[in-house]
């Protein structure tokens, strides 16, 4: 049976919530459906493809794999949040520079995944880069300038060493 | 760093995507991310069975759930049925009398949400008698076996034999005949992005369809048929499209037609968004086949004659397997000089998900057994690899000049001998002779494969790709393309041919996705056919527009059109630029000078299509592509010798000859990724595991995709040799490497062990056992 809605409160992309949901609402139909954020995409609701990554407090989760109500009190950074207003995230702007992009469908998952990892290890090995998005897969373009775009990205961070 | 080629101000260097920003900032809208007001959700009921005779189907329970607004079955299509081409009509839009394949569609409901859907689903009831199947070709050309289409006898979907030149009298002539029987693995399309459609009817004479179709103008035609409609009521927008590889995004599936059927019935806007379970257990997957190839050659392994005969399952329905099976066929004559060449073809129908066209299409099943063996009496003939190929191959002919095979195949340009060359010496191939290959208990092998790819490719009918540049009176341009991005970058490219033609910049170019009530009629993204021909089409558009500003210029200037040019967003007279303009005030000359033109430039693909006659399918003669790329590739793997684990160095180079790469980038992109996710993955780790038509692996966690961490990183070499035509030179560069990877891989794992894994993917059990035996035969 289908429960009573319940409380939830939480930031995404800096912005305060107050939301009534259903208890088995993923957090990722919570944020395409009713928040609009459709830039988290659903490759297989398995927690298998990493295309609905997002970061809670900072750590990459695959929104599919987590409850909107297990957000509760968490601040959520999507896609829609990465970038400084015009100004792009240095990960994104390096998928673009280096052409790393092809359908698009796996790179917000991708930027999320990388966002996490350089928050916490800003320079990191080419393993601990592959590791990071070990969880993204890519049907495309290959992964190779994913990596490398990752690694300028992290270079550009820490102000050019 | 980046590379540069030819004299160009935009094309031949690295070009950032036009759709990059949108994409990496989540603002980019695929299919399932739109909404339109008063929305339903669709779902679809599927049959259980493989094989089965439908009695009855009762909806009335499903109807009267709260919630649900309409439900559809097969009658409501008043027996239509669709299929690739006039005799191969044969699959209805859901099942009306019989399912031939496990969850087959054959109802669908549109309520007011998913939830809902799917439950009404669960509450129509289908009454039906299971039917006994078959579920491999063998099983299928068997002698009484059940027949999948009661009028197909012996379950026969294709059937071709050729013959050229005297296959017979060569192998009796030759030093060496080998026969050896390879086969390929039942594999997915691979696309994270499962198929999703919005479609609604705005009067009851108008439909739109928006949906994630790499081919947009399959629905166009084929709706406005179901639904009886003149073309120009449907209108097909598309979103983008988060890859495709050929299949499922260019057909249609059940929900297509129910989204469209279930919008006409509620007057409301439906949407169905195929879960990636649905995806990867109905949707199109790649023919397994077993080919069995017999070669011969002279004492220097010089290739006299080939003998193929491919088997394949084609699923339950006829889909594309004549094209596949054509293709799988055709290019045996290619990269290689072969003077004898047969092929009989067999493809059968059976009770699992249709077979199609996927990435590589039909070449990588041949172009994998003819490569893999060729080693094979490189070893016998004690010939080094690199030799035997680059002996063989094709030259580049000369300008003017075209090679021609034994089965009418023609080719402008041919880089398979530098690609080879550049390939051998990116991995020091001759160094690597007698060096230690073991650690522990890791073993270290390298292999080297050559392969060909059909750029343009051009089919029985329509074929024309058209463009339209309409300059806006600000100097602004929109590009209307009947051509469809689907990740491989040819919005980008057509953006930057416009440009360059009409010698402005990148940014001055807004691309306009396929809406077909404004965009002009295209086949759609197969068979590496967008950049060759929609390039020819956005050169012509770009061209005629240019042609007639420049004849304003020329009156302004005082001078003739042919001594105006325009460059960097300036008009000038060539033999004294001085006398100049900048191109937004030329525009605006043009647009307001009494009585004002409106600048259209129009152009479609002419070249190559009519110059060398188009293929017969059943003949086995004439030209499937405009041109033709080459490919050379060295793979390194490491082998765990005790669990036979295969995994991909870093050391893995691919030279690609695309002609002339047009975004070095996107070149590079496209092969690594061509190479390693159909290619690679097609040969070490891909693999839908079947038991009596039902799928054991539907998911993404145990159908096994390679990710990051077993990526090697490719490098990836251009060769340029100008093909005559296309669009600037340039060919193929999606599907090369697709057919490269797999013989570059299973060579190097028999460098590695001395196993040869003939049928693939080399999985480590397959592996492992392979290991064994040979130990085994060793000891005794």
């Amino acid at each position: 049976m289908k429960g009573e809605m319940k409380e939830l409160k939480l930031t995404v992309n800096g912005k305060p919530y107050e939301l009534k949901v259903k208890p088995e609402t993923l957090l990722v139909d919570l944020l395409r459906q009713e928040l609009k954020l459709t830039g988290a995409k659903v490759g297989c609701l398995d927690s298998a493809c990493g295309a609905c990554t997002v970061n809670i407090d900072g750590k990459a989760v695959r929104s599919c794999s987590v409850l909107a109500l297990q957000a509760n009190g968490r601040e959520v950074i999507t896609i829609e949040g990465v970038a400084d207003g015009d100004k792009l995230h240095p990960i994104q702007q390096a998928m673009i520079d280096h052409g790393a992009i092809e359908c698009g469908f796996c790179t917000p998952g991708m930027v999320m995944s990388a966002r996490a990892l350089l928050a916490e290890n800003p320079d990191p090995t080419r393993e601990e880069v592959k590791e990071s998005i070990q969880g993204n897969l890519c049907a495309d373009a290959g992964y190779v300038k994913y990596i490398e775009a990752i690694e300028i990205a992290a270079k550009e961070m820490r102000g050019g060493q | 760093m980046d590379e540069t080629f030819g004299n160009y101000r935009i094309l031949g260097k690295a070009i950032p995507r036009v759709d990059a920003k949108a994409k990496v900032t989540g603002q980019a809208k695929y299919a399932a991310d739109i909404e339109v007001a008063n929305l339903l959700w669709g779902f679809v009921k599927r049959s259980p069975y493989a094989h089965a005779r439908i009695l009855n189907i009762d909806t009335s329970k499903a109807e009267k759930l709260p919630g649900v607004k309409a439900v559809t079955t097969g009658k409501d299509f008043g027996g239509f049925k669709w299929g690739w081409s006039g005799p191969t009509r044969d699959e209805e839009p859901l099942a009306v009398e019989k399912v031939r394949y496990q969850y087959e569609g054959v109802a669908a409901v549109a309520a007011v949400d998913e939830d809902t859907a799917q439950e009404a689903c669960d509450l129509i009831e289908v009454d039906y008698e299971p039917l006994p199947g078959v579920f491999t070709p063998f099983e299928a050309m068997e002698e009484g076996a059940p027949l999948v289409h009661e009028d197909r006898p012996g379950n026969m979907c294709v059937e071709y034999h050729w013959d050229f030149g005297d296959v017979e009298k060569a192998f009796a002539e030759s030093y060496l005949v080998r026969e050896d029987t390879f086969q390929t693995p039942r594999q997915a399309k691979g696309y994270l992005e499962p198929p999703a459609v919005v479609a609604y009817w705005p009067d009851p004479d108008h439909l739109v369809y928006i949906g994630a179709k790499g081919s947009p103008y399959f629905p166009y035609r084929i709706l406005a048929k179901c639904f009886n409609l003149p073309l120009s009521n449907v209108r097909i927008i598309t979103p983008i499209i988060g890859s495709d590889f050929g299949g499922t995004k260019n057909d249609m599936t059940p929900a297509d037609y129910s989204a469209v059927m279930l919008a006409k019935k509620t007057g409301r806007p439906v949407k169905f968004v195929t879960s990636q379970f649905d995806a990867l257990t109905t949707d199109l997957r790649r023919h397994p086949m077993w080919i069995t190839i017999k070669t011969g050659v002279t004492k220097d392994g010089m290739l006299k004659a080939t003998y193929v005969k491919a088997v394949a399952d084609g699923g339950a329905y006829t889909r594309m397997s004549p094209l596949t099976m054509f293709l799988t066929g055709t290019c045996m004559t290619l990269p290689y000089k072969l003077p004898n060449f047969k092929y009989d073809a067999l493809n059968y129908f059976t009770n699992n998900p249709s077979s199609a066209a996927m990435r590589g299409h039909g070449l990588y099943h041949s172009r994998f057994a003819a490569d893999v063996q060729l080693d094979m009496i490189a070893e016998e003939l004690g010939i080094d690899s690199v030799e035997i190929r680059f002996k063989n191959s094709i030259e580049n002919p000369k300008p003017g000049e075209v090679y021609e095979t034994v089965n009418e195949v023609h080719v402008a340009s041919c880089g398979m001998q530098e690609c080879i060359e550049k390939v051998a010496e990116a991995v020091n191939w001759k160094a690597r002779k007698g060096k230690k290959k073991a650690e522990g208990d890791k073993a270290y092998g390298m292999g080297f494969a050559a392969a060909t790819y059909n750029g343009g490719t051009k089919l029985s009918a329509h074929n024309a790709c058209a463009a339209i540049v309409r300059v806006c009176e600000d100097g602004s341009v929109n590009y209307l393309t009947g051509a469809t991005d689907v990740g491989q970058g040819s919005d980008t490219i057509m953006s930057a041919i416009v440009a360059e033609v009409l010698g402005i910049a990148l940014e001055d170019i807004d691309i306009k996705r396929v809406d077909s009530s404004f965009t002009p009629v295209d086949p759609g993204s197969y068979g590496s056919r967008v950049t060759v021909l929609a390039g020819q089409a956005a050169i012509n558009a770009a061209e005629d527009a240019k042609k007639q500003l420049i004849e304003v210029a020329a009156q302004q200037f005082g001078v003739k059109p042919g001594d105006v040019e325009i460059k960097d967003r300036k008009v000038f007279v060539k033999s004294s630029p001085e006398r100049n303009m900048a191109w937004e005030r030329l525009v605006r000359v043009a647009c307001y000078e009494t009585p004002g033109k409106v600048i259209i430039g129009r152009g479609y693909s002419k070249q190559g299509i009519s110059l060398l006659g188009l293929a017969d399918f059943s003949k086995g003669v004439g030209d499937i592509g405009t041109n033709y790329s080459f490919t050379a590739q060295a793979s390194e793997v490491e082998v765990d010798v005790e669990t036979g684990v295969i995994k991909c160095t870093d050391n893995n180079v691919i030279a690609h000859d695309c002609g002339f790469p047009l975004n070095t980038q996107a070149v590079e992109t496209q092969v690594q990724g061509g190479s390693y996710h159909q290619g690679i993955s097609a040969a070490v780790y891909e693999e839908f595991k079947m038991d009596s038509g039902q799928t054991l692996n539907p998911n993404l966690i145990d159908y096994k995709r390679p990710r990051a961490y077993e990526a090697p990183m490719a490098q990836v070499i251009h060769v340029l040799t100008s093909d005559p035509y296309g669009p600037f030179g340039a060919k193929e560069a999606s599907e090369g490497s697709t057919c490269s990877a797999p013989p570059s891989i299973v060579s190097a794992i028999h460098d590695a062990t001395g196993v040869w894994i003939k049928d693939i993917p080399a999985q480590p059990e397959k592996v492992f056992w392979a290991l064994k035996k040979k130990r085994e035969k060793e000891q005794k």
